[in-house]
């Protein structure tokens, strides 16, 4: 079965694995990382610049924009006000329109509070953005989001950096058969056999960092997360056979001897 | 330049001294930051960077200069 071209707010991407940046030892083997996963879209957060040190490195010397595309995250943020300062901010460093929403409400879970998360969509769609949303893996909440505008509904599998894996199958299912949107699992994710039950459960896309950044080999965690997606996607529109309680042999017994 | 008439201003959380002739320009120049690859907010509003030269610095301004750091 061919596959449908990768697309979020009317752009198509090559890689359905979608790469964080934070948490690397260093820009170059951040680099290294996204090149090896083949990711067209990394998130990135907006902080101040540090003015005593002014010949520090940044991403953008390591990581080009005009060819990976940005996706300038809220990560920090607690209120929509905060989440909407920050992503007018990133879109001012060099005009960035997709971006990740994410707000939180508890610092030791990390879970998304889903009000301030709805308003936040609501403003800044309003405002011309496209907002691909983290969220909880709610099925009524994902629908509100999409009502509110948002390009993409990503909710988490797990909290954040836990790297738990899918927690909860049936929600996500649910939240697929209701939406057309990309859904794209955010945060969660431990191993790569995780990204392939996303992309199983009719995921359009991964979104991972911990578990590539703080892998003990970043770079080869980052080549198997990249196969396990296009695993996980092939598997998923091959259509699954019928989960069956007995065995049926593989070997006729016609001739047997 | 007697330091009486310097003024103060912060950035990025900092407090600097500054001439009071010195505009944004001025301030982004002495701090050697690349303009492509910054924003930067004067008293929490944004600051269209076309604009910059035309902007005189005032006592006690707040300045925020950000860019993109990594980030999941």
């Amino acid at each position: 079965m061919i596959d449908k071209r990768f697309k979020i707010a009317n752009k198509i991407f090559k890689s359905r694995l979608i790469v964080g940046t934070g948490k690397y030892k260093s820009f170059s083997e951040c680099a290294k990382v996204i090149k090896t996963s083949g990711a067209d879209i990394v998130t990135v957060a907006v902080r101040r610049v540090n003015i005593s040190n002014k010949n520090k490195a940044r991403l953008m010397d390591y990581i080009d924009p005009k060819k990976i595309t940005y996706l300038p995250n809220t990560a920090g943020c607690f209120t929509a006000e905060d989440a909407i300062r920050t992503l007018r901010l990133a879109r001012e460093i060099g005009g960035w329109k997709l971006v990740k929403l994410e707000v939180l409400g508890d610092k030791k879970n990390l879970f998304p509070e889903m009000i301030e998360t709805l308003r936040s969509t609501e403003l800044l769609t309003k405002e011309g953005f496209k907002v691909m949303v983290y969220c909880n893996d709610d099925p009524l909440m994902a629908k509100r989001l999409e009502n509110a505008g948002a390009v993409a509904i990503m909710p988490l599998a797990a909290p954040i950096g836990s790297g738990l894996g899918i927690q909860n199958k049936v929600n996500i299912r649910i939240i697929r058969k209701q939406t057309k949107l990309p859904l794209i699992i955010d945060a969660g994710i431990g191993q790569a056999s995780d990204a392939t039950i996303a992309m199983e459960l009719g995921c359009d896309g991964v979104l991972i960092n911990t578990a590539i950044a703080k892998a003990k080999d970043p770079i080869q965690m980052a080549e198997a997360m990249k196969l396990a997606v296009i695993s996980g996607r092939k598997s998923f529109l091959s259509g699954r056979i019928i989960p069956n309680l007995f065995g049926s042999a593989s070997t006729t017994s016609k001739g047997i001897i | 330049m007697n330091i009486k008439n310097k003024i103060k201003i912060t950035v990025n959380g900092k407090q600097m001294q500054i001439i009071p002739t010195f505009t944004l320009k001025s301030l982004i120049t002495k701090l050697k930051m690349p303009l492509n690859k910054i924003a930067i907010e004067l008293n929490k509003k944004i600051i269209d960077k076309n604009r910059i030269s035309k902007i005189r610095l005032k006592k006690g301004d707040k300045i925020e200069i950000v860019h993109f750091i990594g980030g999941g």
